[in-house]
């Protein structure tokens, strides 16, 4: 093995079909060596489709698949250096833990597997359990000897499907930390497909959020939240309030709109939508940016904030912070996430307020999308 | 799941022709010797079985096609008592299974706890004595003047059945009764397996949100259990009844000449007459029957995917 | 007013026992006849106890002989029913191809056919074909009628294997000799086992289809159909009665060795 990009995981136009249902649009894709890199969307995106044609598991319909500088499009999974760790992890059931670690090295013709198997059960925590059958095993400790399973092949790559579907909440974020300590330990490029966002943002360097079969967004998870290229983005990844404006102007290197009668206030570089004076332009604030001011107290809030009325429509308390739903005429149902610092006891349903927030935490999106794409809906969280 | 597997077949081809081709021929050779058994060892012989039916000749001149229909008119007209006797016989066995049956599975089921497995073998069990051997033992068990006859004629059940004509006398060998029972007794177990695989798979918690729901214990069955356990009832009934339609062996060692079904008739001929073109016509009309009588039922019943 | 109650309770308990009890009670009678001393050539009415038959088990002329062709039959028509079967079982779950529905049907036919009409058919084939009827016919016949319950019992066990088992081999360097060897034919092997099985249960008992094409050859289910005219000797019982008990030992074996292999695991 040279010191080439030995890791790079590189897609070149790669698509896929099925009949006439296009599962994934022609793609392009880089993963630099080392990172954790998390594929993000909705079931059906056609992330987990990516995620299988890097792992030979599926042939693309066109385009070329580069290992660093090896192309291995039309190599079958088992010529590949790539490993993977399956949605509900696909341990053999008819073979004990050791076995089922050992099975890469054994095919791979290695003769003493038993001190790399050990090491690796060590890795994860698992020492005690080696002569275990898979289903004697909690779900969490089925997941780490799928870990293991592929990670002690050394791949270049660690594809990850859903790898913490399974798993209950709590046990989620333990093995998320978990597997992010493993990637920093071994140092091999990870890929991990995953529909919740929240596991993306914590675990990944670089997250793409997929929708129907493109890649909409792509960057360092921090980036994507405040700086959202698309209403799907800005809704899929956290909760995003969306106001239709007016662009009514520049002022120098802001844009000045017009939203129901109020002046909003846009920084020119957080817009990725095309500005012309009387176009219209979705601006978008975080429900956390937003400070709650009761009517009365109006004239105590600092200039140069962007600013609208509106009245509580409902409020929860949540402990850290209190959630406010308030109807505006610019926006029914502008979601407000409060910290519970000090707590005025005039918020409550049917009081009237001054939301603002700095002009720094607006963005500005294209007008021509739908505006509630990448809303969760009930139905589709109990699919 | 099964999508993904297969979706590598309904890919399009890309212009390039990739060098790893994914073995589009297996499926076909895995299929090759198997199908060709089947078609050459059963669907072939029912080729031969028609023509045969329409040949005419004898043993000594050999036997001719010669389009000769009427076999199929004489068969009917000279054994249609048979092939009712058939009908009735397996009808009344069927019924009898699932009634018997029913009761067992649903017990192996529901009520047995951890004995649901040795209750299970012993449903298998008697399989691993040869069947003919079992159809003989119920000479003894339901000889003249035995235990169980004695007993029937003492709670005048015989009176009862020989009103229905289902017996004769102090006798139950070699009545039409003694028939049905060989007939239930040897496809009962064929009632009983697939009645507890559908029961088994009924959720225990079904009958008591049903009986949180104000249904009384008789409801639930009515309206819950039962209508669940339809596939099971649908694939009993007919692994009883296409058996026993064609069941030649019960009629044979516990019936009489007055009781004889469709199978005897064709064993006979077939066998001992060497009338191959009566015997292969009747052959014929039990198989379209059963296959017409099939389709109904199932097309009635709404189940597919039997296999 | 208890026992009432009690009695609606059970009801269906009841019920399910009488009829286990007509299903054994067969059993049990060929059992305790295993030990009868029958006056004449039939072995129907209780006479004497006695262990001549158990001491001499083959003193009845051809009856062991029968027993041997049978076994020898429904070892190779399992072996030949259960590879067959199990390859177009892999065929029609793994893989995607034409004429898929006729090859179901073809499946599901000879399972929904009366054996008379199969037997018949079949020796109008083999009379046509002038074929010398004995052994091979037999065998050929009951591979014929057996594949499809193979096919069924193989099918059910595939099908509810998680195909992502081989991706994962494949994933892990193993080709597509190695997956099939090492994850899919474990995996599918109590399936397999469960046809093989069913396949030779339904080889060594079947009659009809034997009796139509076994020309001279003389079977054990022959044997007792000859015998139920000429006379039932007692050594018939003594077999069914060894072969219910070896089938149950075998069964109640089976049963405590997985049992406690999964003790030992847990």
């Amino acid at each position: 093995m040279t010191t080439d990009n030995g890791g790079d995981v590189r897609l070149s136009g790669i698509s896929k079909t099925y009949g006439s249902f296009t599962a994934v649009h022609p793609l392009d894709l880089t993963v630099p060596e080392g990172s954790f890199f998390a594929l993000l969307g909705a079931s059906g995106c056609g992330k987990t489709t990516t995620l299988r044609m890097i792992a030979g598991l599926e042939e693309p319909s066109s385009g070329t698949v580069f290992l660093g500088d090896q192309e291995v499009t039309h190599l079958p999974p088992y010529k590949r250096p790539v490993n993977t760790v399956f949605q509900s992890y696909a341990l053999f059931p008819h073979l004990d833990i050791f076995e089922n670690v050992a099975f890469g090295l054994r095919r791979r013709g290695i003769k003493s597997v038993k001190k790399q198997v050990e090491d690796m059960l060590e890795l994860v925590q698992l020492g005690e359990q080696a002569r275990k059958k898979p289903h004697q095993l909690s779900g969490g400790q089925q997941q780490r000897v799928a870990v293991a399973r592929a990670l002690i092949n050394h791949p270049k790559v660690l594809l990850l499907d859903e790898p913490l579907g399974a798993l209950d909440l709590k046990l989620r974020r333990q093995m998320q930390l978990e597997l992010k300590r493993i990637q920093t330990e071994v140092g091999i490029t990870f890929v991990h497909v995953t529909h919740d966002q929240e596991e993306a943002m914590t675990m990944a360097d670089t997250v793409a959020v997929m929708n129907a079969g493109r890649v909409e967004q792509l960057g360092a998870p921090a980036d994507l939240y405040e700086n959202p290229q698309t209403t799907f983005v800005a809704n899929f990844l956290g909760t995003s309030n969306l106001i239709e404006a007016a662009v009514d102007g520049k002022d120098g290197d802001d844009i000045v709109l017009a939203a129901g009668g109020g002046k909003l206030v846009l920084p020119q570089a957080r817009c990725s939508a095309p500005t012309t004076t009387g176009g219209k332009v979705l601006v978008g604030v975080r429900p956390e940016k937003i400070s709650l001011t009761h009517i009365d107290d109006a004239g105590e809030i600092p200039g140069g904030r962007n600013r609208i009325t509106g009245r509580i429509a409902d409020s929860s308390f949540i402990g850290v912070s209190t959630q406010y739903v308030i109807d505006s005429a610019v926006c029914p149902e502008f979601e407000v996430y409060s910290q519970n610092i000090d707590r005025d006891a005039r918020l409550t349903p049917g009081a009237e307020v001054v939301l603002h927030w700095s002009p720094a935490h607006t963005f500005g999106l294209d007008a021509a999308q739908d505006i509630d794409a990448g809303v969760e809906t009930v139905e589709e969280e109990a699919a | 799941m099964a999508s993904v597997t297969e979706a590598p077949l309904l890919a399009p081809q890309s212009d390039k022709k990739p060098p790893r081709k994914r073995g589009r021929l297996v499926p076909y050779w895995l299929l090759l010797p198997g199908i060709l058994w089947l078609l050459v060892f059963f669907a072939l012989p029912m080729v031969y079985q028609v023509s045969t039916s329409v040949q005419t000749g004898s043993l000594e001149e050999g036997f001719k096609v010669t389009w000769h229909f009427q076999t199929y008119w004489n068969a009917l007209a000279d054994y249609w008592p048979q092939f009712l006797r058939s009908v009735l016989y397996a009808g009344a066995a069927t019924i009898l299974c699932l009634v018997l049956g029913y009761p067992l599975a649903y017990l192996i089921a529901f009520r047995a706890g951890r004995w649901r497995n040795v209750v299970l073998i012993l449903v298998i069990a008697p399989f691993f004595t040869s069947f003919l051997i079992r159809t003989l033992a119920w000479k003894t068990i339901l000889a003249d003047g035995g235990p169980v006859v004695g007993a029937l004629n003492t709670l005048h059940v015989l009176d009862v059945t020989n009103w229905l004509g289902f017996t004769s006398g102090d006798r139950v060998l070699a009545t039409p009764l003694a028939v049905v029972c060989g007939l239930t007794y040897n496809f009962l177990p064929f009632m009983i397996l697939p009645l507890y695989t559908s029961l088994e798979r009924i959720d225990g918690r079904l009958h008591e949100a049903a009986g949180d729901l104000y249904a009384k214990p008789f409801t639930t069955f009515r309206k819950v259990t039962f209508p669940l356990s339809m596939p099971g009832v649908v694939s009993g009934t007919l692994l009883t009844f296409i058996p026993a339609s064609g069941d030649y062996v019960n009629a044979d060692l516990l019936g009489s000449t007055d009781t004889r079904m469709v199978g005897n008739v064709i064993q006979t001929q077939f066998l001992r007459i060497l009338d191959y073109p009566t015997a292969a016509a009747l052959s014929f009309i039990l198989m379209a029957a059963i296959l017409i009588m099939v389709t109904l039922y199932i097309r009635k019943s709404g189940t597919e995917d039997l296999v | 007013m208890a026992f009432v109650r009690w009695f609606k309770r059970n009801l269906v308990v009841i019920g399910g026992l009488l009829t286990l009890g007509y299903l054994l009670l067969p059993n049990v009678v060929v059992t305790v006849f295993s030990f009868n001393k029958p006056k004449g050539r039939f072995n129907y009415e209780w006479q004497q106890f006695s262990l001549d038959a158990w001491r001499d088990p083959c003193g009845v002329a051809d009856m062991c002989g029968s027993l041997s062709i049978s076994l020898q039959i429904a070892v190779w028509a399992t072996i030949g029913a259960t590879i067959l079967g199990t390859m177009i079982a892999f065929a029609l779950v793994r893989y995607r191809f034409r004429a898929r529905g006729a090859v179901n049907s073809l499946i599901f036919l000879p399972m929904a056919m009366p054996e008379v009409v199969m037997a018949a058919s079949l020796l109008t084939l083999f009379l046509n074909l002038g074929a010398q009827l004995g052994f091979w016919t037999i065998l050929i016949a009951h591979i014929m009628f057996c594949l499809s319950f193979v096919v069924t019992a193989v099918k059910a066990r595939v099908m509810s294997m998680d195909p992502r088992l081989e991706q994962a081999a494949q994933d892990l360097y193993a080709g597509p000799v190695q997956t099939f060897l090492r994850v899919t034919l474990p995996i599918a092997a109590p399936g397999i086992a469960a046809g093989a099985l069913l396949a030779f249960a339904l080889s060594f008992d079947d009659f009809i289809i034997t009796n139509f094409n076994a020309g001279s050859t003389v079977t054990f289910p022959m044997f007792v159909w000859g015998s139920a005219q000429r006379g039932t000797p007692v050594q018939i019982n003594v077999i069914g009665t060894a072969m219910f008990i070896v089938a149950v030992l075998f069964v109640l074996a089976g049963m405590v060795i997985s049992n406690r292999r999964n003790k030992q695991k847990a």
